[in-house]
């Protein structure tokens, strides 16, 4: 089988389904994250609890799976990320997935005893659930901006010297902030589209509020930093883009303002970080105008452009190494074989199409507010 | 060196979280085409009666589905945070089957098993069946495309390994998809499954019926799971496992193992029933055997010869040694790529690079090791045939159990006998048999791997992570204590479900005529079925 596209091209579709991927979890289970964070707030009865509950509850099984492929397709495509990422950041990933874990589990088990302590612990396992992902994804993402102390040996064997209090550097919690903020307003953006007119939607558009300034400034303050701070990395030397996965074949160093640097070489890249920048206050409009589809579409613009900027800021870069100039891991260096991603490649292609026009059809069947009436009384609901 | 403390938490880890995880998958393989079943008969026959019993079966299900889920969740990022050089080593093959499975089988089953529980008063009756059936399908897709993944680490063809990235890289895809090992192990596991949630809802019809409570619905409970339980436990043992055991040097050790024999016998080799094995004395005292059976069963001939464990063994030191040469010429490979010598060798040898590495276990650099550690480095291909003795032999007579187990349920159903009391009694007391036989099978199955994570390509112990046993300690505590909170929940969930019993169902038509006569109480808006 010959492959139509040359290894270079495999490599930057990759890189762009990966984004494409991120950026679907984000859209999807984003807002079951912030809604869940935002569950024991806006709804203060255990009625206007399961509204909210209810509002993710058909769906964000299927959201989910957008994490699930996140790992697999990673893996599939970028088996040095998988390894090195997912070893390093050791515990951080597992309190995300005790977090992811308590999910699906409070949202079904919840319901199966009427008691109110059952239920307010269930309701406190769900905000962890939201929250932490939330906020440990963005501080993973503040860390890889940074730089994560790791090196290749000879066999490619990843050694990772950090630690896990060292993840929390002030420029890894602003990140972190950022990315709670997003994906609050995002769940406050969902709400507003699937909640009946009254007091948790009104709370939920409060909080969405002052999520989407939060998302601006700190957003805005990350942007900042990346230009003044002491942030960034470039390859040193040339990269080459058809060359062999091994990443001790190309060198990189530390060079602060770098992540800016793609902006000047192509400036339509800018598109991303103002679309970032502009989502929170076209969702902030959607509230102060009561336009619900404005808001939603302002939060999904937030999450598209945050993400984007970050993938584009770096590029080649996914991720570099802090303490070794011959590990990092870059588009170039890090993939897996021609072969592998052209076949990949076309089974995404075939099934992806399949996945969305079937979830679409499912939240289709499951259109419509879901009113407090609703969720006394229909039997099905959670 | 490698710390094979690590290691061995590593792999208690991964075996405490699969094992877990594997004990709520096979009920969920096998109660999802139950449940497409009786919604059949329900569409068919247009019976409410049969619309119960799929919701009450789908409420257990439920219960039962979102731990699968919760748990798979950790399977999926542990081969990156626990075996971070495994998955750079096999990456390139072994993640691909992993990403399929995401795309094809978990969005199918995860977006429609949101619709299957909340679309009842939102889909026609042949819209509801299709959902139930996309999550059939669904889940038993995702046991096919992991069953691809690990198939290839028991037999890893359409691979090669390329010195320049250091790692094994896909060579033909087709036989990494079509791998005989990989086939023989799905139908073997998805049939176990069906024998699992066969078992289930017997057991739980039986209980019902030696109460005297919701008789309908146990009655038809037991027909559907009798006649289901007795085909797949047919098929589990049928189209068992054996028959890729002939492939490989490895899968022929673990055959070899399980029957503990030690040489090789003359063919058709007699199948042990009984014995008692010892890995050190290399031989098996109060052996009594049938004879040809084996010999049947594994080369489906009566010349073909099982090998034994010690000629497997010399066949191993063998290996090393060619891989030794492998092992040198990619170290040369590293220093200069184009020393041609070194890319001759290369190719020469390149079969039994992973035989050196089971040197490393021992000395640093395979090309130092003496005589005396290859000898140590053959005899650790050896797993531990004791425990895979034994456990194979409970796996196998649990499974012979179940297919008499269901063939007098069958008959039972047949003549419509729903009052022997032993049977049901039995039926209840049976109900852990096929979570037994499961997760012993799954040790046979991965111990008798060992020492490889892939066989003669990447031993076990190189494949872990670098990290501390602090750090795996805590994880292992963590899951310990999560999942133990989960598995005490579900359970006391399960039983308080059983003994609530099916509802009859009153769908939610919005109209306001509902909503006085279903106000009383919030959290359950409908009756139970009177007990008969």
């Amino acid at each position: 089988m010959s492959i139509p596209f040359d290894y270079e091209t495999m490599r930057l579709i990759w890189w762009a389904l990966m984004g494409v991927l991120l950026i679907g979890f984000a859209l999807t289970d984003g807002f079951d994250l912030g809604s869940a964070a935002l569950l024991p707030f806006v709804g203060r009865t255990d009625a206007e609890r399961r509204m909210v509950i209810n509002a993710i509850g058909p769906t964000w099984e299927g959201n989910q799976v957008w994490f699930i492929l996140g790992g697999g397709a990673i893996f599939a495509a970028w088996p040095f990320v998988y390894a090195v990422s997912f070893s390093g950041f050791y515990l951080a990933m597992f309190l995300v997935l005790c977090a992811f874990i308590l999910r699906p589990v409070g949202f079904k088990y919840r319901s199966k005893r009427p008691d109110p302590a059952w239920r307010a612990r269930w309701d406190w396992a769900l905000f962890v659930g939201g929250f932490v992902p939330a906020l440990v994804f963005g501080v993973a993402v503040g860390n890889v901006l940074q730089g994560v102390p790791f090196r290749l040996d000879s066999d490619l064997r990843s050694f990772y010297e950090g630690s896990l209090l060292g993840l929390f550097s002030p420029f890894a919690l602003l990140a972190g902030l950022v990315s709670v903020a997003m994906l609050v307003l995002h769940g406050a953006g969902w709400l507003t589209l699937k909640l009946e007119d009254g007091p948790v939607r009104d709370r939920a558009q409060r909080y969405g509020q002052v999520a989407a300034l939060a998302a601006f400034v700190l957003y805005a303050l990350g942007g900042v930093w990346l230009a003044m701070g002491d942030i960034g990395y470039r390859v040193a030397g040339v990269a080459e883009a058809g060359g062999p996965s091994n990443p001790r074949m190309t060198e990189t160093v530390h060079a602060a303002g770098a992540w800016l640097a793609n902006y000047g070489a192509h400036p339509w890249m800018i598109l991303a970080p103002l679309l970032g920048l502009a989502g929170p206050l076209v969702a902030l409009v959607g509230i102060r105008g009561r336009k619900d589809a404005v808001v939603f579409a302002g939060s999904s613009m937030a999450n598209l452009g945050i993400i984007a900027s970050v993938g584009l800021s770096m590029f080649p870069f996914i991720l570099p190494s802090s303490i070794d100039a011959r590990s990092s891991l870059l588009a170039w260096n890090a993939s897996s074989s021609h072969t592998t991603l052209f076949i990949m490649l076309l089974v995404t292609a075939v099934l992806l199409p399949i996945v969305l026009a079937y979830t679409a059809w499912a939240y289709k069947v499951m259109f419509g507010r879901i009113t407090e009436r609703e969720v006394n009384l229909n039997p099905d609901f959670y | 060196m490698i710390d094979m403390a690590v290691v061995e938490l590593s792999r208690l880890q991964f075996a405490l979280t699969a094992l877990y995880h594997f004990l709520f998958v096979p009920l969920t393989l096998g109660l999802s085409f139950i449940l497409v079943i009786t919604e059949s008969v329900y569409v068919i026959t247009d019976r409410p009666i049969w619309r119960d019993v799929t919701r009450f079966w789908g409420k257990l299900f439920g219960i039962n589905f979102v731990l699968g889920v919760a748990t798979g969740l950790t399977m999926e990022f542990e081969f990156g945070t626990n075996w971070a050089y495994y998955s750079h080593y096999v990456g390139d093959i072994f993640g691909a089957p992993l990403a399929i499975e995401g795309l094809m089988a978990f969005f199918l089953e995860a977006t429609f098993v949101g619709l299957m529980f909340f679309g009842w008063d939102r889909l026609s009756k042949r819209g509801h069946l299709l959902t139930t059936i996309m999550v059939a399908v669904g889940s038993n897709l995702s046991a096919l495309w992991i069953l691809i993944a690990n198939g290839w680490m028991q037999h890893p063809t359409g691979a090669v390994f390329n010195p320049e990235t250091m790692r094994m890289e896909v060579s033909n895809f087709k036989d990494v998809i079509f791998n005989p090992v990989a086939q023989a192990k799905f139908v073997h596991t998805v049939s176990a499954g069906y024998v699992c949630a066969s078992v289930f809802v017997l057991g739980v019809s039986c209980y019902y019926l030696l109460r005297g409570r919701h008789i309908e619905l146990a009655k038809r409970s037991f027909t559907v799971a009798a006649a289901f339980g007795l085909a797949s436990s047919l098929s589990v043992v049928v189209l068992g496992d054996e028959s890729g055991y002939a492939l490989t040097d490895n899968q022929q050790m673990k055959l070899a193992a399980m029957e503990a024999m030690w040489e090789t016998d003359k063919a058709p080799a007699g199948l042990a029933l009984f014995g008692i094995p010892s890995n050190s004395a290399h031989e098996t005292a109060y052996e009594i055997k049938i004879p040809y059976v084996l010999g049947l069963i594994a080369t489906r001939s009566l010349s073909g010869e099982v090998t034994g464990i010690i000629p497997l063994v010399e066949r191993a030191d063998h290996r090393i040694r060619t891989g030794i040469l492998a092992y040198d010429a990619v170290e040369k490979l590293k220093v200069n790529p184009r020393d041609l010598v070194a890319r001759e060798a290369w190719e020469r040898n390149k079969n039994d690079l992973g035989y050196a590495l089971l040197l490393k276990r021992f000395v640093a650099d395979p090309r130092l090791a003496d005589d005396a550690t290859i000898d140590k480095a053959a005899w650790s291909t050896v797993p531990n045939v004791p425990a895979l003795f034994f456990m194979f032999r409970i796996m196998a007579g649990l499974g012979f159990f179940l297919i008499v187990f269901f063939a007098t349920a069958f008959a039972f159903s047949v003549r419509r006998r729903f009052d022997r009391k032993w049977f049901l009694r039995l039926a209840v007391i049976a109900m852990p048999a096929p979570w037994i036989a499961i997760e012993v099978g799954w040790a046979v199955a991965e111990f008798g791997r060992q020492p490889w994570a892939v066989e003669g390509v990447l031993p076990t112990f190189l494949g872990a992570s670098s990290l501390t046993t602090t750090q795996i300690w805590a994880t292992i505590f963590g899951f310990t204590a999560l999942y133990s909170i989960m598995a005490v929940i579900e359970v006391k969930l399960m039983f308080s479900a059983i003994r609530h019993g099916p509802d009859r169902y009153e769908p939610y038509e919005g109209g306001p005529a509902l909503e006085h006569a279903s106000r009383q109480s919030s959290s359950s808006t409908f009756t139970a079925i009177p007990a008969e």
